[in-house]
Formats: C-alpha cells, sequence, structure tokens
C-alpha cells in the first residue's frame, strides 16, 4: 500500500487494535470500577497517566476497553449493514423492473429519515442494550451501500461476461454471487470504512445523550459522563474524543489507501 | 522552408513499466500539401500517439525524447503552449474516431462548428453562421440550417463524422490529421466519409495524415503510405509500391493476412439441417416519453444451417444481425417465429438443456470473461454448471487450451494476462466445452488486429473441418465472412433481404443491397499480390 495517507491510516489502525487485544493484559480490572479519587488530571498521579473520570475510574482503563467497544460496534453493525444493503442492491440491480421500483422506493424511505433520529427509535423501542444498540446502527446504515450496490450490478449484468454465463446454462444465484458480486466489491471494501466510521460516531452520539448501554465501559459514555464537569476538567471528555478522531481517521485513512490499491489509475496508455 | 508537416527522428519515451521505453522510435515523415500520407498500424504501434505527439497533446507520463516537428518550417515541440493553442485547430485540423464522443452531447452541432471560428477569428456573427452552413452544406449534409440546430444524438454516426470534419476544416487548416476517422462506421457510410475526406482534401490542397489499421482504406485513400511497427517506421514510399510490392517483412505479414474480397473454395454442404429459423420477429419497445420509435430489429428471418457448415449473417449495424445472434443463444426472446434445432423446438427447451446444445463466443474478449476467474476455471466453468466434478472438468479444460492451441498452463492464468487473440482463443474453448451443436459467433474477430484475425480464423476453420462445428458467424466485414463462410445471409433492416451459397452472394449478388454492400468493401479493387509464404515472416500473437 503506497501513499503517506494510507500508511499512517494502517498504523493508527494497528495501534487501536493493539489497544484493544492488550485491555484485558494491561488493564484487568473492571474499566468501570472505582479507582481512586475521582477528577485527577492526568500526570497528576502516576497510577492514572489519564487521569480518573468524575465517578473516580481510570480513563487510560476505560479508553482501552473503549477500543474494543468501539472496533467491535463498528465492524458488526458494518457487516450487518453491508449485508442487508448489498442484498437488496444486488436484487435491485440485476433484476431491474419492479423489483427494483419496489425495493428502491423502501431504500429512499429510510434514506429521507435521518439515520440518528431513526436509531434513537429504534433505541427508545427496543432499549439499549449493547448488542440492541448494534444491530440498530446496523439497520440504519444499509440504503447507501444498496444504491452503491445497485449501481455495480447495473453496469456488470449487461456484460458480455454475465451473458456468456447464461449461455452456459448457469442460474440466477450462482451469476449474482459468484459472477458478478466480486466484481462489485472493490467499491463495496472501501465504502464500508465509511459505514465502519459512521457507525462509531453513532455508537459515541448515543453514548453522549446517555441513551447506550450504560453498562460497558464505551469512549462515548465517557464522553457523556464527562459532559457535566465539561469547562473545568475537560479532559474527561476530550480525551475519549481525541480516540475516536483518530480511529474514524484512521479507518477512513485506511479505506482510502485500499480505494488507491484497488483503482490504480495508473492505466497503461493504449495507441 | 519545407512546406507541410514535417517530422524528423522524433522519439517519444513511454513512463516506466510499459511494454517498451519508446513508444515511438525515431520516426520521419513528410506530409506535402495536396497529399494523403496513410500511417498503417496494428493496435500499440504507437500511431495514435503521433498524432498526440505533433499536436503536443501527449497524456502524462509520456513525453517527447527527441527529434523535430515543423509546421511549414516552423518548429512546433519549442512553441509556447499559447502559441501552440494558435496552431491546433487554426492550421492543424483534427479529426477523431469516433464523433459520437468528440462532440459534446449538450451543444448544438451549429455551434461546436462555430467553436474554433469564434475561438481564432474575430468574425461577426452572422459571417460565423454563414461560415458554418456552408462548411455544413460542403460536407455533404442534406439540410445544413436543419443539421445546425441538431443536438449530435439526432444525427446517425456517419452525419456525426461528417460534422468532425467540418469543425476541423472550419478554419482551412493546412493540414489535418485523421485519426481512424472511418473506423467507427458502417462499410456504405465509411466509403462516403472516405470520398468527401478525400475530394475536400484535393480541392483545398490539405495534407491530409490519416492512421489507420486498415489497408483497405489504405488502398482507397492513400498517396504515399508509412507502415509503423511497435512505434519504428518499417516501411515508407508511393501507396502503389508498398500495397504490390511490399519490401519489408512486417508488411508483407500484414498484407498477407488480409482476406480476399472472394469467396472461399466452396467445400461439399451437407444436405441435412441441424438450425433453421422460421419467421423470427423481435420488435424492440417505442418509448413515448423518450421520443424513441418502435425498431424491428427482426422482421419475418428465415434462416438454415446445414449441419457442418458455416453461415455468415452479415450486414451493417441496426441491421439486426447481433439481435439474431442473441435470439439463437436465449438470451433475448423473440415476439414471434421459432428456432428448430435438430429437429427440436430450442425456444420451449429448458434453459439448460438449450444452453448446452448451443454456444456463443463474443466479441470483444476483454469483456467477454470474468476478470476475476482463472482461465481454466473459466473453460471448465460450462461442464461444471451441467453436473461435471471439478476434478474432470478441469482436466477437459486442459485439453481444450490445447485444442485451440493455448499450453494447458494457461489454466492456472488470469485472462488479463493474455493478448486479444489469445482470450478469443480462451473464449472459444469455453464454448466449446459443452460440446454444442451449434456455435454461435457474434464478430468473434472484429475486435483483432489483422494478422491475429486471420489466425484465429485459421483456428475456426480448423476446428469446423476437424470437430464437424456448425457455426452461425455474424460479422460486419465481407472479407472475413468470404474467408470462412459456406452460406451467407444478408441483413438489412431485420430482414434477411438474400441468401446463399457464399460464392452466389458474392459474385452473382441478387439484391440491390448486397450490391451496394459489396461495393462499399474498402479496397475493393486492390487485390492484396500473393506472397510467397516462406518470405511472410510469422506475426506474433
Amino acid at each position: 500500500m503506497r501513499g503517506w495517507a494510507a500508511r499512517i491510516g494502517l498504523v493508527l489502525t494497528v495501534l487501536v487494535l493493539l489497544m484493544a487485544l492488550s485491555a484485558g493484559w494491561l488493564f484487568p480490572r473492571d474499566p468501570l470500577g472505582l479507582a481512586g479519587r475521582p477528577l485527577q488530571w492526568p500526570g497528576d498521579n502516576a497510577r492514572f497517566w489519564l487521569g480518573t473520570d468524575n465517578s473516580g475510574r481510570d480513563i487510560a482503563a476505560q479508553i482501552f476497553h473503549g477500543a474494543r467497544v468501539s472496533l467491535l460496534i463498528g465492524a458488526t453493525a458494518t457487516a450487518i449493514a453491508l449485508v442487508i444493503g448489498t442484498g437488496i442492491g444486488a436484487l435491485a440491480g440485476y433484476y431491474g423492473g419492479w423489483v427494483d421500483d419496489v425495493l428502491m422506493r423502501v431504500t429512499e424511505a429510510f434514506q429521507t429519515l435521518p439515520n440518528f433520529l431513526l436509531l434513537l427509535v429504534l433505541v427508545a423501542v427496543f432499549g439499549s442494550d449493547i448488542r440492541t444498540v448494534t444491530v440498530a446502527i446496523g439497520l440504519v446504515s444499509w440504503p447507501a451501500s444498496a444504491r452503491l450496490t445497485r449501481a455495480e450490478f447495473l453496469t456488470l449484468r449487461n456484460r458480455d461476461f454475465v451473458a456468456g454465463c447464461r449461455t452456459l446454462g448457469m442460474g440466477d444465484a450462482a451469476i449474482m454471487l459468484r459472477e458478478i458480486l466480486p466484481n462489485a466489491l472493490p467499491p463495496l471494501i472501501v465504502y464500508a470504512s465509511v459505514v465502519m466510521a459512521g457507525a462509531i460516531l453513532l455508537e459515541s452520539a448515543l453514548a453522549f445523550l446517555g441513551l447506550s448501554d450504560p453498562n460497558i465501559a464505551s469512549w462515548g459514555n465517557l464522553i457523556g459522563r464527562g459532559r457535566g464537569v465539561l469547562r473545568t476538567q475537560w479532559f474527561v471528555s476530550a480525551i475519549p474524543g481525541g480516540a475516536i478522531l483518530l480511529t474514524v481517521l484512521a479507518v477512513s485513512l485506511l479505506g482510502q489507501g485500499v480505494n488507491d490499491a484497488l483503482n490504480p489509475r495508473l492505466r497503461r496508455p493504449r495507441a | 522552408m519545407t512546406a507541410g508537416l514535417v517530422v524528423e527522428d522524433l522519439s517519444v519515451s513511454l513512463p516506466p513499466g510499459a511494454d517498451r521505453p519508446l513508444a515511438l522510435s525515431q520516426v520521419s515523415l513528410h506530409v506535402r500539401p495536396g497529399e494523403v500520407l496513410c500511417l498503417v498500424g496494428e493496435s500499440g504501434s504507437g500511431k495514435s500517439m503521433l498524432a498526440s505527439a505533433i499536436l503536443r497533446l501527449l497524456p502524462p507520463g509520456v513525453a517527447v525524447a527527441g527529434g523535430r516537428v515543423t509546421l511549414d518550417g516552423e518548429d512546433l515541440l519549442p512553441l509556447p503552449e499559447a502559441a501552440m493553442r494558435r496552431i491546433r485547430g487554426a492550421r492543424i485540423g483534427m479529426v477523431f474516431q469516433d464523433a459520437s464522443t468528440a462532440l459534446n452531447p449538450l451543444h448544438r452541432v451549429g455551434d461546436q462548428v462555430a467553436e474554433p471560428l469564434r475561438t481564432h477569428t474575430g468574425l461577426p456573427r452572422a459571417a460565423v453562421r454563414a461560415r458554418v452552413l456552408d462548411l455544413l452544406d460542403q460536407v455533404g449534409l442534406p439540410d445544413p440550417a436543419g443539421a445546425a440546430r441538431a443536438y449530435p444524438h439526432q444525427l446517425s454516426g456517419g452525419q456525426r463524422q461528417r460534422v468532425g470534419i467540418a469543425a476541423a476544416l472550419a478554419l482551412e487548416p493546412g493540414v489535418l490529421i485523421a485519426d481512424e476517422p472511418t473506423t467507427a462506421l458502417d462499410v456504405t457510410t465509411q466509403a462516403q466519409v472516405l470520398a468527401l475526406l478525400r475530394n475536400l482534401q484535393r480541392r483545398r490542397g490539405t495534407a491530409l495524415l490519416f492512421i489507420t489499421h486498415d489497408f483497405g482504406v489504405v488502398a482507397e485513400i492513400a498517396d504515399r503510405v508509412a507502415v509503423l511497427q511497435r512505434g519504428v517506421v518499417v516501411e515508407q514510399g508511393a501507396a502503389a509500391d508498398v500495397l504490390n510490392r511490399p519490401a519489408h517483412p512486417y508488411t508483407r505479414a500484414l498484407i498477407a493476412a488480409i482476406p480476399p474480397l472472394a469467396p472461399a473454395a466452396p467445400r461439399p454442404v451437407s444436405p441435412d439441417v441441424v438450425l433453421a429459423t422460421a419467421g423470427l420477429t423481435k420488435t424492440y419497445g417505442a418509448r413515448r416519453w423518450a421520443g424513441r420509435q418502435a425498431v424491428r430489429a427482426l422482421d419475418g428471418v428465415s434462416v438454415t444451417l446445414p449441419r457442418g457448415a458455416t453461415l455468415g449473417v452479415v450486414g451493417e449495424s441496426g441491421s439486426g444481425k447481433s439481435t439474431l445472434a442473441r435470439v439463437l443463444l436465449r438470451l433475448l426472446p423473440p415476439d414471434a417465429g421459432t428456432v428448430r434445432l435438430d429437429g427440436a423446438d430450442l425456444l420451449r427447451l429448458p434453459a439448460r438443456a438449450a444452453a448446452r446444445r448451443i454456444g456463443m463466443v463474443f466479441q470483444d474478449p476483454y469483456a467477454s470473461l470474468n476478470p476475476r476467474r482463472r482461465v481454466g476455471e473459466l473453460v471448465a466453468q460450462g461442464p461444471m454448471v451441467h453436473g461435471m466434478a471439478r476434478g474432470p472438468a478441469m482436466a477437459r479444460a486442459r485439453e481444450l487450451l490445447a485444442l485451440v492451441a493455448l499450453d494447458p498452463s494457461a489454466a492456472d492464468r488470469f485472462p488479463h494476462e493474455f493478448s486479444g487473440g489469445q482470450r478469443q482463443r480462451i473464449a472459444l474453448a469455453r464454448a466449446l466445452a459443452l460440446e454444442p451443436a451449434v456455435l454461435v459467433a457474434d464478430e468473434p474477430v472484429s475486435a483483432l488486429d489483422v494478422s491475429v484475425q486471420a489466425q484465429v480464423l485459421a483456428l475456426l476453420a480448423g476446428l469446423r473441418d476437424r470437430l464437424g462445428l456448425s457455426m452461425v458467424f455474424v460479422t460486419h466485414d465481407l472479407r472475413v465472412a468470404g474467408r470462412i463462410c459456406d452460406r451467407v445471409a444478408v441483413m438489412h433492416r431485420g430482414r434477411v433481404v438474400e441468401e446463399g451459397p457464399a460464392e452466389a452472394v458474392f459474385l452473382r449478388p441478387q439484391h440491390d443491397y448486397t450490391r451496394a454492400l459489396l461495393a462499399a468493401v474498402p479496397g475493393r479493387g486492390w487485390t492484396p499480390p500473393a506472397l510467397a509464404p516462406s518470405l511472410v515472416a510469422e506475426p506474433m500473437v
């Protein structure tokens, strides 16, 4: 992978992954347990190098454990969104006609609703257990990937190699899954990074409003807790905020790098 | 001062990692006023790169590495960009291959022809308008005022190319560069556009650099010929000399590969009919809101294919020949009519059973093979769809690759690692894997260079004889049809206007349209010289 952006993205992503992996080993205690005097500034106490929040919990421990939560929510919600989006987009693009009309109207219905509002409704109705939140984020994030998949299928379905497979007697499902989908995948993989960054942000926003699962150490929860002391002890919100910023940046840069690697613009000149 | 366009020792370098370091290597040409110089080369020879280098419009990464380009004695390469802009269009005109992409779809034709006049001259509006109408008249558009108001999509391909020529000639440039200007056109339109170009060039004394891959077109229009092979001019001389007495082995090989415009020696044709269509009709629907009228793509088409024979379906674009191929392959349902294959009703067979009996080779070998699958898999796919286990299917794929004269190790590679000709062989192996009763080939050699074309045609003919293949061969190229077809059906606007043995259709055409088609084949007055095979170098695939 070339380009400084992609390299930075890769380094940051690996860093966040290492944080997530090492959380249980570096901070074996419950990150939500009382650790010391509340609201200690970073550097005040060698035991809490990122300080403590207003409930006396170790911020560093919450950041490391929060990396797990954010990545898990991001990855799972992205997977859910892509499976739904790809499925709907593939069917709409491949069959066209009324199938396309119906599926695209549904997609538009989802798109016209602001997705955060929809997420709030889902969480309000089904509760804010971490699993529910993840599924809900996946459910509000699929429409754009459906449109992308549909556009790819629309152009690919008319290609000669697809007609060729039909002349061999191949069925629709096999053509869609094994012939068209692999060719439609590169832009989707790149788009996955956008969905993932969005999913992490959605969870944080939910937590900031106090609507995410309060029993887990997520970055959003920490920001939400710091809200009350924002003017005096701003570090409580700023540290997880920085972690979110870097993770979203890492994922986006990585996606950009993958995009550059998959779509080399250096086509050989033809005379 | 030397009049006209002079290219001296021009070298153009390609970016690192390209297939060769120099796109053009020490090319020297001189296009004199009143003369047509044809630059002939196969794809990748660098012929289009020369046009870009002369106009200083080289793509990024490609640069002039040495040499000089002078126009009427003025050195073009060191000129500042602003001065070069005054030369493009005004003193060197350019006609592109595809007028439908060279014209802006959102601007009226008249405005696009007027554009160079507005940019380069201070003519008042009325004078510009009069000049545009005059130009459109000169390029033979029937209603210049109407054409000026039209948008490009409202004109036919040939009319669009005429507009392109009018725009190129607007400022009466002394030099005109035409890059494959007739390649995208039908033969009858091509003949008209060539005549027009020749006519205007003679009348104005323009120096015309005509870039083409087609020796037939060369025979039609050239005063002198330069042959380009991988960036090197290997032969240059008067048209009659190069065409009839080619000296360089590469030129000899190219000319030897051109099929003569004549039917092949007749082969005995079986009385047994393998495929017969009756009354096939297909109408593409009208769309009122899009202003589209119903098109009769097939209008009562009845053709017969004897067992082991090859039926050529020839016609121009829009004649319905590809629609016929698609109906035979069940990619498209006809509105009416029947297809009988070995006595069975093909259109009523279950899809998979029909797929087994009839195979397809497409025109563009770059588009017809899934780029993400290995060649072995691509060939084995057919048998596997129909229930053969992977092991035996892959073994069969290797046999088939050998049959189409590819190394069986090709099975482990991806399509993009192969040249166009090799890919078409892969596509052929893939179509043959199901041992179909009939092979339908839709313009299978049209995307290939002439030397590769000859090899693929020879392979097809060889396989036909060895395997007793029955073939429907769709083509726009009568020379190709003549080389391989036993019977020929001529299509025009969805109808078969003439069908019969190739010999009869070529030598005693009955229908006016067939005669017009034969008369329009470029270079029909020129018979490629019979070259001693020992002197002909084997071109690379």
